[in-house]
């Protein structure tokens, strides 16, 4: 089996938030982290929070300030991109964020917010349309919901529209920031279903940003653990769950409690 | 293109329209307008021509409101006057809005340096005195309308600055934003599209306002004289009506009704937008509500007398309804649940089945319009519902205690941790602050804060979320509770230190022999600490079982969904979302949950 291509690399990257006085340390969100993603395939990113993960997902995206280090994105360096690179960017790389109510504006109907990425990418109206019905058709969702707000929808529908306005206009590479953190756990399900299938469909690539042990070893090909602004372990998604060999990596397992009573008393005794 | 703000704003649109206040102030400014509009056509005479036959004459079929004092007919004047009074307040609220509204915006979104200076013009301006302002312009302008009321719409620019500014910095941060960036929008367009269409709104309000406000204005310089003898004013009509005062005090009716009425039609057309702006959801009509807690208190009148005491705590056929338009909205029906002293119970179920509602209605913690009934809500001897307001009040503070699912929210950031420990000490409880205090060190140790002198000296905002979750455990615990009611409390948590909240609870339920109801969604935390599982769905308990019973052989089939949604040991990059058991109704798609 032939390697897939690298389509997204982040070499050494250190994001720091500074603080606007003079003679004060800068906050250090992430402290160099490198990591690679595959053409088609999901590279999960883990950890709690302040580990730097969703700060790692917003400097690729340009939504964070970059310190120091290179993101490279299907050969093209990005980390400093110029304002008119940034936008031919966004039809290869797109987001969906963790809260499917303040990442839909309130004020917008769901036709206005899914036509967006694409008028902003030079399609007309009447193609924009056709487009839009496809993505609605993708993502499930009703064919009436075009004329409807935000707030009609529930918290599963709000992240669907999400993530057909990621998909839009046919991206490489999706950054699912905490994506399906904020849903119902069969909600959830569905949504990670449907990742899935979009995936097979369309050979995407997911950036996977999760707190969540169980769907990052579900979503992923390969793991990175992330503490404290620092990649604390790497490798293969059913290793790293299974046969952890940092510390840190074990600690995070151990606390995670399985949905088993049997399994989870016998390991709380063990512990 | 169907992005604009005014079409996709529909919605929002229709609600104000369905407003009755709206449409009332709506159709009165309408009809000034139109009539202002009108003048020329509609006016009996010239505003301006003296008739000395007409002077103070009283109505007449001639002079419909009759002869002003110098013999002018004054409905005339009234029309024409509300051509000059709607156009003040036009040329001050456009001249401020286009000021305020664009600065505001590029204020807020680029903030920074454009930040600073916009701010700091809008404070000079803010702080120069209108009135003198306004009569400078005069001397050096002349007594013409327009530049007066340009003055004042620059001199109330910064109204618009700051709420379009405070609006903008309060939306940038959010989501949305970040995803029109990663889409390619460049900034012009987020600002006036994404930002434009939030701010359009308090826009609106602020703007029915200022035009109120200039009218009068404008009506209190003509009624100081300055202003264009030759264009008839309610201003000037008034100042007329004051000369003549003892003669014909009828007169200052017409423009007082006049300005009146025109400037509470426009504050009313405000606040009926701002009304509807900040409606919170439901439209409830309290009549509803207490027309029906009024049934509640005689049903629970006629009840049997309460059986025998037990050690435990049981609610029987508990609903929960919240007024909507048309009657009451239940979203509990009829839930039973007990639970025993040492025994923790867990309600599980997803957003919207009701199983926050059903744990607030037993503490009695429901927002006040929600309507409770229950056949039994029992706390060992005391029946609660029984008990006035004050004994339940009692009751919640020393026997049953809460821990809410957002530990920082629940923290008043104004006060030290200590201090907050201390006040609830203190509210049940007749010791002096220096016990209060000792007992505080000691519960905070109890809940396994390494340094405890630091932690009640500590600001909310200075302890982390799973620190701040073990001061509310503490706040909870230091009236000695029976029982303890958590809402999702670890939901808010890290995984490290939900592990840590979790043995936390475990460990104080042992020591004190608690009875826990924990809310959760939670299938590992459940698994972890409960002993007896109610699972709700709907608003319903659809199965309650042993836990080991429950998650070895559910027998409900949405248990069974539920069970089968959890990712623990699934298949990686298997379909997991129609993974429920075969036969279950689960399976065609179109029954998912929540698209409901």
């Amino acid at each position: 089996m032939t390697r897939p291509e690298i389509l997204l690399q982040v070499t050494d990257l250190r994001v720091e938030f500074g603080s606007r006085r003079w003679g004060k340390k800068p906050f250090v969100a992430v402290d160099g982290m490198s990591i690679e993603v595959p053409q088609g395939r999901t590279l999960g990113v883990v950890g709690e929070s302040g580990s730097g993960k969703s700060t790692l997902g917003r400097a690729i995206l340009g939504l964070a300030p970059i310190a120091g280090g290179t993101i490279t994105f299907d050969g093209r360096d990005i980390t400093r991109p110029m304002p008119r690179q940034r936008r031919a960017l966004s039809s290869e790389l797109q987001v969906v964020f963790q809260d499917p109510y303040s990442s839909l504006n309130p004020a917008l109907t769901i036709e206005s917010i899914l036509a967006e990425p694409l008028v902003a990418g030079g399609m007309s109206m009447s193609d924009a349309r056709t487009r839009i019905a496809g993505l609605l058709d993708l993502v499930a969702l009703p064919k009436d919901s075009l004329s409807r707000l935000p707030r009609e929808f529930s918290g599963g529908q709000r992240q669907r529209i999400a993530i057909a306005r990621a998909m839009a206009r046919d991206p490489r590479l999706v950054v699912c920031d905490e994506a399906t953190s904020a849903l119902d756990l069969s909600t959830q399900a569905r949504v990670i279903d449907l990742l899935l299938d979009i995936q097979e469909q369309t050979g995407v690539s997911y950036l996977f940003i999760t707190h969540d042990l169980d769907v990052v070893r579900h979503m992923s090909d390969e793991i990175v653990v992330v503490n404290r602004g620092r990649i604390v372990e790497r490798g293969a998604a059913e290793r790293v769950v299974t046969d952890p060999q940092e510390e840190y990596t074990k600690r995070l397992l151990a606390a995670s409690p399985i949905p088993d009573p049997v399994a989870q008393r016998a390991r709380r005794a063990a512990a | 293109m169907s992005a604009s703000p005014s079409s996709s704003s529909g919605g929002l649109a229709k609600a104000i329209l369905r407003k009755p206040l709206v449409i009332g102030s709506g159709l009165v400014l309408i009809a000034i307008i139109v009539l202002a509009i009108l003048a020329p056509l509609l006016s009996p005479y010239d505003p301006n021509v003296s008739d000395l036959a007409s002077v103070l004459a009283p109505r007449s079929p001639e002079h419909l409101l009759g002869g002003d004092g110098s013999g002018r007919d004054v409905l005339s004047r009234l029309l024409w006057g509300a051509r000059l009074s709607l156009l003040a307040g036009l040329i001050a609220t456009v001249t401020a809005i286009v000021l305020g509204v664009p600065t505001g915006l590029v204020a807020g979104y680029r903030q920074g340096a454009v930040d600073a200076v916009g701010s700091w013009i809008s404070d000079v301006l803010m702080s120069i005195p209108g009135i003198v302002a306004l009569l400078v312009v005069v001397a050096a302008f002349g007594t013409s309308m327009p530049p007066t009321m340009i003055a004042l719409g620059v001199l109330m620019a910064p109204g618009f600055f700051r709420l379009t500014r405070a609006t903008v910095v309060s939306v940038r941060g959010e989501l949305y934003i970040d995803a029109a960036k990663v889409a390619g929008l460049s900034g012009f367009r987020i600002t006036f599209k994404h930002i434009l269409a939030v701010v359009i709104t308090p826009i609106l309000i602020q703007a029915s306002l200022t035009a109120g406000v200039a009218i009068i204005v404008q009506s209190g310089l003509g009624f100081l004289g300055i202003g264009d003898p030759l264009v008839p004013s309610w201003g000037s009509m008034v100042n007329d009506a004051y000369r003549n005062n003892s003669m014909a005090p009828q007169l200052v009716l017409w423009p007082g009704l006049a300005i009146g009425i025109t400037v509470a039609a426009l504050a009313l057309l405000g606040s009926g937008i701002s009304d509807v702006l900040n409606r919170t959801g439901s439209g409830a009509s309290s009549k509803a509500a207490k027309g029906a807690r009024k049934a509640v208190l005689v049903k629970d009148a006629q009840r049997p007398a309460s059986e025998a005491v037990e050690s435990r705590l049981v609610v029987e056929n508990l609903r929960v309804a919240y007024p909507v338009a048309d009657g009451l909205k239940e979203v509990v029906h009829g839930v039973s649940l007990e639970v025993k002293r040492g025994e923790c119970l867990g309600i599980v179920g997803e957003s919207g089945s009701g199983k926050s509602q059903s744990a607030f209605a037993v503490l009695g913690l429901l927002p006040s319009d929600a309507v409770r009934t229950a056949d039994r809500v029992q706390l060992e001897e005391v029946d609660l519902l029984k008990v006035g307001r004050r004994a339940f009040d009692k009751v919640r503070a020393t026997r049953i205690a809460y821990i809410p699912q957002d530990p920082m929210s629940n923290l008043d950031p104004a006060y030290t941790v200590g201090a907050q420990i201390v006040e609830t000490i203190r509210a049940h409880e007749k010791v002096s602050r220096a016990d209060a205090k000792a007992r505080a060190r000691d519960l905070l140790e109890q809940v396994g804060i390494n340094d405890p002198d630091r932690t009640l000296a500590a600001y909310p905002h200075e302890i982390s979320g799973g620190m701040a979750q073990r001061v509310l455990i503490a706040i909870a615990v230091s009236c000695n509770p029976e029982y303890i009611v958590a809402d999702e409390p670890t939901t808010a948590l890290d995984v490290t230190v939900q592990a840590e909240v979790l043995a936390l609870l475990r460990r104080l339920q042992e020591a004190r022999d608690l009875g826990v109801i924990l809310v959760t969604h939670n299938l590992g935390v459940v698994a972890d600490i409960c002993d007896r599982v109610a699972v709700m769905k709907d608003g319903e308990i659809i199965e309650t079982a042993d836990v080991f019973e429950l998650f070895a052989d559910p027998q409900h089939p949405y248990t069974k969904e539920l069970l089968g949604s959890t990712l623990s040991g699934s298949e990686p990059r298997s379909r997991v979302g129609d993974r429920a058991p075969a036969g279950s109704a689960s399976e065609t798609p179109a029954t998912e949950g929540e698209e409901r």
